[in-house]
């Protein structure tokens, strides 16, 4: 992907988080995506989370796969390691790189061409295994490099820019992900900075698989008359079933309670997600009230946003496999070589 | 009466026809390790089915007081458990030899040979005297077998029982079942047979320390030693026990004595897409990591095995080759993924190649396939197949050198990255042509951005001929220089010998007893088995000094004969191929019969 570096010239009345820096420290190179892309609203999301979150940049590992949204993480957070790998694998590689390192926050950054088609079976299968990093869809419904092919999240009879109507069932990764047991689960737009920043930033707190879809416009090959994904038909159908407010851990709550009540929902790590005007039935911890409201709301043409499900208690990737606190690439090799004298007792097995 | 077979001690071969999932193995090793345990060189090689049940098996047993210890194809005395094959095992016999049958039931007169000597042990009929349990009943017929040929065989009894009191020691009722039975087959031989038979063993002391170690395990265990924390997989015969073992090494070495954690982390993946996935996320974050699989697996891998190449992320591979194309015969061995391997991935690739040729050698180059991976950063693949990876074989004992430091290659840490002015990943080589990386987590003037796409020595994204050639050119440049640091070839030299040949893995047995047997008819070859890809200065030299050389391989297309073609200076007419891809384990008479009849001796 082309990209154009950026001025460092940092205005002396910016603010700094905790660590000093600004929110120019996160950001990465220029974008080369079309203007009014969805995604370069939700890479300026990313930006602001990890800035308020005050992540160490170096600490921050950044995977794609191959696609529109797979390009984004050269322009964020420029100070972090990034891989933009293959079409698809991102989910596989962000696993391994998480096995040897559990000390890094993983965010992976992918499209519905990527999650829902090629590297689907990935995506699963890291939800399986409760890899823990965000895993962010940005969502379009159209494969925008190759010009504007269906995608597998097109919704039926969402028509394409040359006027084909779309046949084939849509794969909604809210619903598969309630299905494999994904722990986090969120889904938003582009569109709504105020909503998306307050989820990636629970989702990055998350000790599990974050998956955060996010309804992304494409402004060059979906956001037409008849489009169910363009900016118009998002904000005319979208329902927000929950709002949230991430609240760190040792943050006072001070945040005002909305009119139907809140619910807190507390992190492994202390932070805490508090949902806002949550309609009196929606539980987001219970995952088959959660499933059938989204099925209900989804049934009438509803996009529902908002973090729609969180399960704070099942084990990550690690806990699962019982590893060490710290990364597994740091362990010296004296400590994993069993060491010459261990061979030769092995061996009389092999008598 | 046909002529009987002139007195032989320690030099014979068996063959057992069983059918699969009846227990058989069991019996069959038993055998073999008895053999081993009384200091006779022997090998044992599984012939089996893709299969749980009920289709045929064999197993061979090699005997053999010099030390030669490839399959044998001539048969000294067959043990018949099986009436699918009876037909065909009746013929393999030798002349002059024996068949050990079940005489509960009649022989099928159709098959009979009047050159052969019938031994008719009533095996069905004494287990089900002496067995109630159904499943009881069937596998203590092997074991009863076993025993029969223990007194036909003058296998030392003291030997067999204190491989059962091992065996059995925690489950008794077993351990009773299996006395008993052995002790049927052997009281009922004694009794009604000329015990021993003209073959014979008697001990001896070749073995010393040596031990009986498949090609898995010890793979699994040069893995462990060699400190590889992550392994990613996707279950495939024959690789599957390389990855039980490394499991189980790790539970026995890798749980810190303190925290009782797991200083390891093994993924089951969703496919081998993934496997590799996961080994290359785990490299690029510092971890030694690696997949096992076989030739299916590899052709799945090829996608992100170009990744990391072109993006220069360490990897190891260790392919155990089947029999291909497609899913071939998953339970026969073949050398033949050299093309798949050494080329994966579209575009301009090329990978190291790291070939041992036993379980020793498993176990000792692991380590180095791992250096290779990780001071070149690129795919190193570790080529068994199945004969070396799931047969067991007599080799000698690992040892473990205290001093060894792994090769963790040019990486950058926190304070050399203090010391430069800007960090450029593909930039500055060495003398070898690698660059140095860094690792996620340690700086943000390390940072970079990893990619397959196209990129410029600095790291850059680029869609420029010239900076694009920059780099893969250095990739070309650094992929030579690796040919003087993979493992070195094996040469033996015969006096005067103007004609070469040359093999890889598991064909090293019986390339070895070829080149003495021709020896013997006059023609003396000098023998070189290469271990690594690409190839040395040394192999040229090789080609280069003999008038030609025999190219000894089993796969169909003269794989590596075509590597040695393409990847040398030397000249087509300098090589010579002798090709053997049935999918059973390579014979010295294979080797003396292919090389003699092209010289038309």
């Amino acid at each position: 992907m082309p990209s154009i570096a950026k001025p460092i010239a940092v205005h002396p009345s910016l603010h700094r988080n905790k660590i000093g820096l600004t929110i120019r420290d996160y950001e990465g190179s220029m974008s080369t995506l079309c203007a009014g892309c969805g995604h370069d609203s939700v890479t300026a999301a990313i930006i602001r989370a990890f800035w308020e979150l005050s992540t160490p940049p170096h600490m921050i590992g950044k995977l794609s796969g191959i696609g529109c949204s797979s390009k984004t993480p050269t322009y964020f957070v420029g100070g972090a390691h990034g891989f933009n790998s293959a079409h698809g694998r991102m989910a596989a590689i962000a696993t391994g790189a998480n096995a040897a390192n559990r000390e890094l926050t993983y965010v992976g950054i992918s499209g519905d061409g990527d999650s829902l088609s090629i590297g689907l079976s990935h995506m699963c299968h890291a939800i399986r295994r409760n890899v823990r990093m965000l895993y962010v869809i940005e969502n379009n419904g159209v494969y925008g490099l190759t010009k504007g092919q269906f995608s597998a999240s097109a919704d039926v009879g969402s028509k394409s820019k040359r006027g084909e109507s779309n046949r084939l069932a849509p794969i909604d990764p809210v619903s598969l992900g309630l299905s494999l047991g994904a722990t986090f689960i969120a889904r938003s737009f582009s569109g709504d900075k105020e909503q998306l920043v307050p989820i990636l930033k629970a989702a990055i707190s998350h000790r599990g698989f974050a998956l955060v879809d996010v309804i992304s416009p494409c402004v060059t090959f979906n956001d037409h008359a008849g489009s169910t994904k363009s900016y118009l038909y998002t904000r005319k159908h979208e329902v927000k079933a929950t709002e949230t407010d991430f609240v760190p851990p040792a943050a006072e709550i001070l945040a005002t309670i909305g009119p139907s009540g809140t619910t807190n929902v507390t992190m492994h790590d202390g932070s805490v997600v508090r949902f806002r005007t949550v309609p009196k039935d929606y539980d987001p911890t219970d995952r088959r009230l959660v499933t059938e409201y989204l099925q209900d709301h989804q049934g009438s043409g509803e996009v529902v946003t908002g973090l729609l499900f969180m399960d704070e208690t099942v084990q990550d990737l690690h806990e699962l496999n019982q590893t060490p606190r710290h990364a597994l690439s740091k362990i010296p090799y004296e400590k994993l070589c069993p060491g010459a004298a261990a061979l030769e007792a092995l061996q009389a097995e092999f008598r | 009466m046909h002529q009987r077979l002139r007195t032989r001690i320690n030099d014979f071969a068996i063959k057992l026809a069983n059918v699969n999932g009846t227990g058989s193995a069991s019996a069959n090793s038993l055998l073999m390790q008895a053999i081993f345990r009384m200091g006779i060189p022997v090998s044992g090689k599984n012939l089996f089915p893709s299969n749980i049940q009920g289709l045929p098996t064999w197993y061979e047993i090699r005997v053999n007081k010099e030390g030669y210890t490839a399959r044998a194809l001539d048969y000294d005395l067959m043990v018949a458990m099986n009436a699918q094959t009876y037909g065909r095992d009746v013929r393999e016999v030798r002349e002059g030899g024996y068949l050990l049958f079940d005489s509960t039931y009649p022989l099928d007169p159709g098959f009979h040979r009047d050159d052969i000597t019938f031994l008719g042990v009533p095996l069905s009929h004494m287990c089900n005297e002496n067995f109630k349990d159904p499943r009881e009943r069937i596998l203590m017929k092997n074991i009863a077998y076993a025993g029969t040929l223990a007194a036909v065989l003058d296998i030392d009894m003291k030997v067999v029982e204190a491989l059962l009191d091992e065996k059995f020691s925690k489950k008794k009722a077993l351990y009773e079942s299996n006395r008993r039975a052995i002790r049927l087959g052997y009281d009922f031989a004694k009794r009604h047979f000329e015990c021993p038979l003209p073959f014979r063993l008697e001990t001896m002391d070749a073995n010393g320390d040596k031990i009986l170690i498949d090609g898995n395990t010890a793979t699994a265990l040069g893995c462990v030693y060699a400190g590889a924390t992550v392994a990613a997989w996707y279950p495939i015969t024959p690789s599957t026990s390389v990855m039980d073992a490394f499991t189980e090494f790790c539970h026995q070495y890798r749980r810190d004595p303190e925290t009782g954690d797991n200083n390891f982390l093994i993924l089951q993946a969703e496919d081998e897409l993934a496997a590799i996935g996961m080994v290359i996320g785990a490299s690029w974050n510092g971890a030694r990591a690696f997949t096992s699989t076989s030739g299916p697996g590899i052709s799945l891998m090829n996608e992100l095995l170009g990744l990391a190449y072109y993006a220069e992320i360490p990897a190891v591979v260790v392919d155990v080759q089947r029999v291909g194309p497609s899913t071939g015969m998953p339970t026969r061995t073949q050398q033949g993924d050299l093309f798949e391997a050494a080329y994966a991935s579209h575009g301009d690739t090329r990978h190291i190649l790291v070939f041992p040729a036993n379980p020793a050698e498993c176990f000792e180059l692991a380590k180095s396939a791992f250096d290779l991976a990780e001071r070149f950063q690129t795919p190193v693949f570790f080529m068994t197949d199945l004969d070396i990876g799931m047969n067991d074989w007599v080799v000698p004992r690992l040892k473990w050198d205290g001093t060894y430091v792994p090769d963790r290659g040019r990486v950058l840490g926190a304070e050399e990255l203090k010391r430069i002015v800007k960090f450029e990943r593909y930039n500055f080589e060495d003398e070898n042509q690698v660059v140095a990386r860094t690792l996620p987590g340690i700086s943000s003037k390390g940072a970079f951005f990893t990619r397959g796409s196209g990129h410029n020595k600095h790291g850059i994204y680029t869609e420029t001929p010239e900076e694009y050639q920059e780099v893969v050119d250095r990739l070309l440049k650094k992929h030579k220089a690796a040919a003087e640091f993979v493992p070195a070839p094996v040469v033996r030299k015969r006096e005067g010998a103007r004609i070469g040949v040359l093999t890889i893995g598991g064909c090293d047995p019986a390339v070895s007893e070829a080149v003495d047997l021709l020896a013997l008819r006059g023609i003396e070859l000098d023998y070189m088995r290469l271990r690594g890809f690409p190839f040395c200065r040394d192999v040229e030299r090789f080609i280069a000094d003999h008038d030609f050389s025999f190219v000894v391989e089993q796969n169909r297309d003269a794989q590596l004969h075509s590597l040695l073609i393409l990847e040398t200076s030397q000249p087509k007419d300098k090589f010579r191929s002798v090709l053997v891809y049935g999918g059973f384990p390579l014979s010295a008479k294979h080797v003396v019969d292919g090389i003699a009849r092209q010289l038309e001796v």
